[in-house]
């Protein structure tokens, strides 16, 4: 049998502070979650690191925990953990439905939250829904202690992050959801299962008294980073429930697809819009 | 025929038996090709062409891997001829001078581990000059830049049939001409073990010898192959337990085992030759692409089919393969199951620059009548009438002539359709009608429709394919079992399980005394391929005719006819006791391989498909819900396996349907060649399915069964564009229907076709 292997040491830690250790002494080691897409890379031969880092015995950085209304989710959460969590299931159902179409079953039991995060892929199918939620990323070092970075600030560029070398990902924070609050998230995939997405949209719009007050319109895979569609959202504030579908004609100002192996950047841009035009469709007052 | 004959149920052969390999397969014991590492074993790996056509100017290894006696073999280390031996002698087994398509296999390594061969081949020096390359079918046919022969094809048939010129020149009040253009692409075979083999050198009497096990569908066909190469036949293939092949694994598998021969030959060591899933994606064979290109005259009141010219042109890739095979099944399905009683159909394979197309599944059939039920909606739609309606009124009927001029008998296709027809009124369970997750959910606006098919496909071998090949097997009885030889592989659709079965009910003894023996060349007889949907009815019917023979052979011996186990009993030797037997057909079939007129095949099987699904109106996505399929299968041997390859065959259609769609790159190799881009279907994806055996037996067939392997491949694909078109009105006359394609359909508006 072909196995994927690597020869390179793992550092071991027990504890956070022990991890935050290693990794300030060892910039050049790996983090390790889940491994589910670290394991790809490896199998294609694009990262070979002289080290790795596995974080997966940190117990600390595990489980969910609802305080008020704010959700903590530990960045070693599984899509399957989130799925199933009951506190998940009322604060943030959109979040849930997203894990729920992460890859497959066996995918949802071991790739994490956190490692959806900062793998940073454009089509991280719970980016878009962080962004919509107003996520705030939990992050640790040794030398400076904990700092939080909205969602909306943490994806710079291609791959690029918010995130120092020295640093990890310890939880992830989703504000309690407002009154009036609706959210909705929509995977456009290839198939049901192992479907890397060709668009995927989360979103959320605050309404009172049926007049929009804030509105979030998130997509990925539909640009270099997951993206918040500013110009949409701005035309959404202000309108009234009944009469939101137009707003989804300002997507196309918001996002740059691309034709790749996948689809083609005109099939994106349409459905983009069209997705969020339909879910706008259906909020009334 | 109208009415199903009554069988009489018997003990072992229509029982739904476990599979004889299912144990070792679900726990892990199996051992494929990879699982094995004989004792100093290196690892072998391929040096490709990156252009699509050059001549190669130099071939060498990295300089450190040459340090490191990293061991290169090219054309020149070719003892024999550098050839891959099949229908045409024009593929080499390394492209030593010129290279005709991206991925072509120029060289080889062998070092003592696999990153290390893979890594010293991905480096290793090739220089090239660049040549002008063809990789549209239409530009390469008789182009001045050669490929194949004189003109670029490989093949090309014309089957006349009644006066359709005369018809078409003066057409006949009350009918109109009717004329479309569908096309389809490629489609992957994805068997889920990678193409792999094991050289290993040996001694056998004293003499140096090579076993070569692995991954593969015809033994023979490599016996063949490689004795060229070598020069000698001082070796044995042997078959490793097989994941999937779907013609895959017909052809391209001599190329790898010669490769491993051949390293092994310049190492003196076993050598093992593994592809990645990237590599086997880009390099290995595809289903070949076609356009077909139909105009019918027709009766305007009801679709009555009175005079056909179609036209399909086949892309065949660099090397000819065994493109002719599909080319003539292509142009013999063309018309699908209806008569028409004036019939021009003609095919063309031409040669392109672009990896070899090769064996799958329908080996042409699939793309025929995708066009052929393409075009009976299209005649519908034209007429304002109802497709099945249409169907009904030009579908086959006993005493029916075909193209070729052969007049068919025990027709199944009314039969199929109203079974299929019948079931398909059920509602859908609860479960099916949930929304997908990350889905729409109530803002989805979505569209239901139903589509409908029929299908004929001839089994085994064209015409008088058989009687030439002379297909054999042999039983023995060893102690109180029974061993079959046969060179048929099971390649996950029940050779292991459906031969004892058919033997054991021969022998009246218990199927558990009955066992295949390996499949190596140097125990079984040549039973011919493992392809054409002939394994069961064909070599089935050998090692039945062998199991009577064995039976006569034990009633000679004991000086009476009686029980198996009574003239067991009564046996004095222990001494094994084996016979062979062979194909023969009676004579009565008659084929003229010129004319392409005559009896085609033995046998035809039917088949109805009807497919319910869902379309997102905003995204184009596609849930297929249910498939029902009446398949007319002469005889169930097993009627689990039976319906096993009748769903699989069928799920494979649907991501031909829907999703499988091979994206190129500027040399036309495969760019989306990884799992994760080259969609096919998943069990979420996979439909309710209803699967109705009509059994038809075959008088030439054991026990009256029929070849099956292929039909359910046929035509699903066309049922989903017709019920695509009754949900939205949309046409689509390219393969595959990827939601790219829908939405633009939908956008295009009602009839508007996609040429
Ligand atoms: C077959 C398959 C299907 C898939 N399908 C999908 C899909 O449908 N949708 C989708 O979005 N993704 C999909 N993925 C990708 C992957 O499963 C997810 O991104 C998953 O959430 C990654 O989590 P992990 O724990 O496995 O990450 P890992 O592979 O362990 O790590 C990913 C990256 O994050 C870093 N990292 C991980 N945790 C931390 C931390 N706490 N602090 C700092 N850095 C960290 C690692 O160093 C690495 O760079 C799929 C992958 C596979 C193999």
């Amino acid at each position: 049998m072909t196995l994927i292997v690597s020869e390179s040491p793992v550092l071991d830690p027990r504890t956070l502070a022990e991890a935050l250790q290693l990794r300030a002494a060892h910039p050049e080691a790996m983090p390790l979650a889940g491994g589910t897409d670290v394991m790809v890379y490896l199998e294609a031969g694009v990262i070979d690191p002289p080290r790795w880092l596995n974080l997966w015995r940190l117990n600390a950085l595990r489980g969910l925990s609802r305080s008020g209304d704010t959700l903590r989710i530990g960045a070693l959460a599984t899509h399957t953990d989130i799925g199933r969590n009951a506190d998940a299931q009322t604060l943030a159902p959109a979040l849930v439905e997203a894990c729920r179409t992460v890859g497959a079953a066996q995918i949802q039991n071991r790739g994490t939250l956190g490692g959806n995060i900062v793998n940073a892929s454009p089509a991280g199918d719970t980016l878009p829904v962080l962004l919509a939620l107003d996520a705030v990323f939990e992050l640790h070092s040794a030398a400076r202690g904990e700092r939080r970075v909205p969602a909306a600030a943490f994806w710079q560029a291609y791959r690029k992050m918010d995130l120092a070398s020295d640093e990890l990902l310890v939880a992830v924070h989703l504000p309690a959801p407002g009154a009036g609050d609706h959210t909705h998230y929509r995977k456009v995939g290839t198939r049901l299962a192992q479907a890397i997405s060709k668009v995927v949209l989360g979103a959320r719009v605050r309404l009172d008294a049926g007049v929009v007050t804030e509105a979030r319109v998130a997509y990925g895979s539909v640009a270099a980073t997951p993206v918040r569609c500013p110009k949409t959202e701005a035309a959404l504030v202000g309108r009234r429930a009944g009469d939101l579908a137009a707003a989804a004609d300002l997507v196309a100002q918001d996002i740059r697809p691309i034709d790749d192996v996948r689809s083609t950047a005109e099939y994106r841009r349409d459905v983009a819009a069209r997705v969020l035009r339909g879910w706008l469709g259906t909020l009334t007052a | 025929m109208s009415q199903i004959p009554t069988l009489t149920p018997l003990s072992v052969v229509g029982q739904g038996l476990v599979r004889a390999d299912g144990h070792a397969k679900v726990t892990g014991a199996a051992l494929y090709v990879d699982d094995v590492r004989p004792e100093g074993c290196l690892h072998g790996a391929t040096v490709r062409s990156t252009v699509a056509h050059a001549r190669v100017t130099r071939i060498a290894l990295h300089p450190e891997d040459a340090a490191a006696g990293v061991v290169l073999v090219t054309a020149d280390d070719i003892p024999g001829e550098n050839v891959v031996a099949l229908m045409t002698d024009d593929q080499p087994a390394l492209a030593s001078t010129y290279v005709k398509h991206v991925a072509e296999a120029v060289a080889l390594v062998a070092a003592p581990n696999r990153e290390q061969a893979l890594h010293a081949a991905a480096r290793a020096i090739v220089e090239y000059e660049t040549l002008p390359a063809l990789f549209d079918a239409e530009t390469a046919r008789g182009n001045a830049i050669r490929i194949f022969g004189e003109d670029n094809l490989y093949a090309h048939i014309t089957i006349t049939h009644g006066d359709p010129a005369s018809l078409f020149a003066a057409p006949p009040p009350g009918t109109r001409v009717i004329e479309g253009v569908y096309r389809c692409g490629h489609q992957e075979q994805l068997y889920i073990e990678p193409q792999g083999m094991i050289a290993t050198p040996g001694m056998v009497d004293g003499r140096p010898s090579l076993t070569l096990f692995g991954s593969m569908q015809c033994p023979f066909y490599i016996h063949k192959a490689l004795k060229r190469v070598l020069g000698h036949t001082d070796f044995n293939v042997v078959q490793a337990v097989t994941g999937g092949g779907f013609g895959g694994k017909e052809e391209y598998p001599s190329l790898v085992a010669i490769h491993a021969a051949l390293l092994s030959l310049k190492t003196g060591r076993p050598v093992k030759l593994i592809y990645r899933r990237d590599e086997d994606l880009r390099a290995t064979t595809k289903r070949h692409p076609m356009r077909g290109r139909y105009r019918s005259l027709v009766d305007e009141k009801t679709g009555r089919l009175l005079a056909c010219d179609a036209e399909l042109l086949f892309d065949g890739g660099a090397y000819n393969t065994l493109s002719p095979v599909v080319n003539s099944r292509g142009v013999i399905h063309a018309i699908g199951p209806y008569r028409c009683d004036n019939v021009r159909s003609e095919a063309l394979m031409v040669a392109t620059h672009t990896p070899p197309n090769g064996a799958f599944r329908g080996f042409g059939a699939p793309q025929a009548m995708w066009a052929a039920e393409r075009h009976m909606d299209r005649i519908a739609r034209t007429l304002g009438l109802d497709p099945i309606a249409v169907r009904r009124e030009n579908l086959y009927r006993d005493g029916d002539v075909t193209p070729t001029g052969q007049t068919l008998k025990d027709v199944g296709v009314g039969i199929v359709l109203e079974a299929a027809l019948e079931r398909a009124e059920k509602p859908l369970p609860a479960s099916q009608s949930q929304t997908r997750p990350g889905g729409g959910g109530a803002a989805a606006r979505v569209a239901q429709g139903r589509g409908l098919a029929l299908a004929w496909h001839g089994c085994g071998f064209t015409g008088n394919g058989e009687a030439a090949l002379k297909g054999k097997a042999a039983v023995a009885l060893e102690g109180r079992d029974v061993v079959v030889y046969v060179a048929s592989t099971d390649i996950g659709q029940g050779v292991e399980t459906i031969f004892p079965q058919i033997v054991a009910e021969t022998l009246g003894i218990a199927v558990e005394r009955v066992r295949n023996a390996p499949h190596d060349t140097a125990l079984v007889p040549d039973s011919g391929p493992t392809v054409a949907s002939r394994t069961t009815m064909v070599v089935g019917g050998v090692a039945e005719k062998a199991a009577r023979q064995l039976r006569a052979a034990l009633a000679a011996e004991v000086g009476f006819e009686g029980d198996f186990d009574a003239m067991l009993a009564a046996r004095k030797s222990v001494a094994s006791l084996r016979v062979q037997a062979e194909y023969t057909d009676d004579g009565s079939l008659v084929w003229d391989p010129k004319t392409y007129q005559g009896d085609a095949y033995p046998a035809f099987g039917w088949c109805c498909v009807i497919v319910d699904l869902e379309v997102d109106l905003d995204t184009g996505e596609v849930t297929h819900r249910r498939l029902v399929q009446a398949t007319d299968v002469g005889r169930a041997i097993n009627p689990v396996l039976c319906s096993g390859q009748l769903e699989g065959g069928a799920l494979q259609a649907l991501g031909y349907a829907t999703s499988e769609e091979l994206v190129l790159d500027a040399q036309h190799g495969m760019r989306n060649n990884r799992l994760t881009n080259y969609i096919v279907p998943t069990t979420l994806d996979a439909p309710e399915m209803e699967t109705i055996l009509v059994e038809i037996p075959f008088a030439g067939g054991p026990f009256g069964a029929k070849g099956i392997g292929e039909i359910p491949h046929d035509v699903p694909h066309a049922a989903v564009a017709q019920a695509l078109e009754q949900a939205t009105g949309a046409v689509l006359e390219r393969l595959p229907m990827t939601p790219e394609r829908i939405v633009a359909a939908l956008a295009a508006g009602p009839t508007e076709t996609q040429a």
